[in-house]
């Protein structure tokens, strides 16, 4: 194992974050507050409480989700994209490294990134709304669990785009939509039976439901049911990018 | 570690055939020496850069097997990849990154724990001391390149491969450039390198090369190459045409332009003595006068034409 490798893999992402500082901390932490100001206090003062948490408090977890989630994407997958976008790439595949390192390294920076972001977010929210966390520690865990998954996801993503227009188009069609779907702003009992049945098959809900119990103890499905969800995306995308590696797909000639 | 007249980088039966059927090195048979400066020759398209990446393990060979130190580069690739610094053909920097962050950040990439004094060391060969704090954006095309020579330089590579180091170089830059690599040579690495220009192969490597579509067609020591190749063409434009080379030359081999308006004495360059000297001589007691003179060497095209005509 190339430890030293690992860390400058890490250490170059994280330098990156640092400089880029306004596009990837600041304007998502603007457009949360725009969300509070909108959905919190414009349309939330008009919505009930749902089973008893007030509306602005109740999207907390999905906003984070939301963030967590378009962010560990897009982080990770552009880390890997421009070294093959601008030709660095030889000196990866020149070093003494496997797709373990490679993978610990842009997945690492890109994770941590977004577990930042995550707390940064839920900092801000505190100043609009009164927040409650029941269960700190399953908070952390799926807030970190999440992180990396989404963040090999990403990596995935980077690794088979060969363009700026594929990067960009799964984190746009896709993870948007399914968090938007997926319960962030209501919760799914709010749906009629045949809607509620379809959102089940969003597995965004699995998360989304999960990290809201971790606050409120309010979820859509079981704890266990969404622990189990996100254990199993973590080693679907884990056997994706052992798989990518292993046949060297898009990466070497 | 193997025995240390076994060569270093050991090629044998290597082929490539790229995605789209595109046969780019066939048979591949190849030796390098510890601490020689090796000297690839070829067109553009001959497979330098492919033979290159192979070693590197940035291309997958599809047969045949490339040893360095006497460890495989697939099996025992991290053990062959700590061993070997690459400067590719493409300028491909980072842009945002400081001289300083890119070159350091190599040196771990490639397993070895920091050591500032190294990097300060190899920046300072590389005269990029003064730019260490910039961005690898604010600098020049020369400068670029030889950042990327000081991140294959940063962890202290064994074998350096150095692929058209030339190209886009200024002159006096070229000259530095050779002057380094012949110190890397004296501390012990050895090195490879790709060039377009035989000059330029004759002027650093101890071997030469040449490689033609994917073949490699000779490999030999640049002295006995320059022999055997080094013919140097002396072209006189006369000022009265001639109708014949007088008798009196016939001693020199001359050979007459169409026009009568040009004389070509073919000399090797290599001897002791060159017989210049003696036909200059010869010309003025002959009474043949002339406006101008050039030397002309066989370039790369000419040797290729020789090779294959007399396959050595
Ligand atoms: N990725 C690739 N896919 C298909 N063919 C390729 C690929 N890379 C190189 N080739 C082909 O392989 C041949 C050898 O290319 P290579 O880059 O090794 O040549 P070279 O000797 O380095 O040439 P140059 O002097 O122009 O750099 C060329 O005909 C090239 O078109
Ligand atoms: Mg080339």
């Amino acid at each position: 194992m190339n430890f030293h490798a690992v860390k400058a893999i890490y250490r170059f992402e994280m330098a990156r974050t640092w400089r880029t500082l306004f596009q990837s901390v600041v304007s998502p932490v603007i457009s949360t507050s725009l969300y509070f100001v909108v959905f919190g206090s414009a349309i939330g003062s008009r919505i009930p409480q749902i089973e008893g948490v007030g509306y602005g408090s109740f999207i907390v977890p999905g906003l984070i989700m939301l963030s967590l989630l378009t962010q560990s994407v897009s982080n990770a997958s552009f880390g890997i994209f421009f070294p093959k976008f601008t030709g660095t790439i030889y000196e990866l595949l020149s070093a003494p490294l496997s797709f373990v390192e490679i993978t610990l390294g842009y997945v690492g920076a890109a994770a941590t990134k977004s577990i930042l972001l995550g707390l940064i977010i839920l900092a801000t929210a505190s100043l609009f709304v009164p927040l409650h966390i029941a269960h700190p520690f399953w908070m952390l865990a799926v807030l970190v669990l999440t992180a990396v998954t989404f963040s090999l996801f990403g990596f995935i993503i980077g690794v088979w785009a060969d363009n700026f227009e594929k990067l960009q188009v799964i984190p746009l069609l896709v993870i948007t939509p399914l968090v938007f779907l997926g319960g962030s702003f209501y919760s799914v009992s709010m749906l009629p039976p045949f809607w509620q049945t379809v959102s089940l098959a969003n597995p965004v809900l699995y998360l989304v439901s999960g990290f809201r119990w971790s606050f409120y103890e309010l979820a859509d499905v079981s704890i266990a049911v969404s622990a189990a969800m996100i254990a199993g995306f973590l080693c679907a995308c884990l056997a994706a990018v052992w798989w990518i590696f292993k046949t060297g797909y898009h990466v070497k000639n | 570690m193997t025995a240390p007249t076994a060569p270093l980088v050991a090629i044998a039966g290597l082929s490539k055939t790229y995605a789209t059927g595109f046969r780019a090195l066939m048979e591949v048979d190849l030796e390098i020496r510890r601490g020689e400066i090796l000297a690839l020759l070829g067109p553009n398209g001959a497979g330098k850069t492919t033979l290159i990446s192979i070693i590197c393990g940035i291309v997958t060979p599809s047969t045949g097997s490339v040893t360095v130190d006497g460890h495989d580069i697939i099996t025992d690739y991290r053990i062959t990849r700590s061993m070997i610094g690459l400067v590719p053909q493409e300028l491909t920097t980072d842009a945002f990154e400081t001289v300083w962050d890119t070159v350091s950040f190599s040196r771990g990439l490639f397993g070895r724990a920091p050591n500032p004094a190294h990097i300060e060391k190899v920046l300072k060969d590389l005269s990029l001391w003064d730019k260490k704090d910039n961005r690898i954006k604010e600098l020049s095309g020369g400068m670029k390149r030889r950042v990327m020579i000081a991140k294959a330089l940063s962890h202290e590579p064994t074998v350096l491969f150095l692929d058209e180091p030339t190209a886009g170089v200024d002159v006096s830059l070229r000259k530095n450039m050779w002057d380094l690599v012949r110190a890397l040579r004296a501390s012990g690495v050895t090195i490879i390198l790709t060039t377009h220009y035989i000059e330029e192969a004759e002027a650093i490597a101890d071997r030469i090369g040449i490689i033609n579509k994917g073949r490699i067609v000779l490999v030999e020591a640049t002295a006995d190459l320059v022999q055997k190749l080094g013919k140097k063409q002396l072209i006189l434009d006369l000022q009265h045409p001639l109708g014949s080379v007088p008798a009196a030359l016939s001693a020199h081999r001359l050979e007459l332009s169409a026009d009568g308006a040009q004389l070509t004495y073919t000399y090797d360059a290599a001897m002791e003595s060159t017989g210049i000297a003696a036909l200059l001589r010869d010309l003025g007691e002959a009474g043949i006068h002339f406006r101008d003179l050039k030397t002309e060497q066989s370039s790369l095209e000419d040797i290729f034409v020789t090779l294959v005509k007399e396959p050595a």
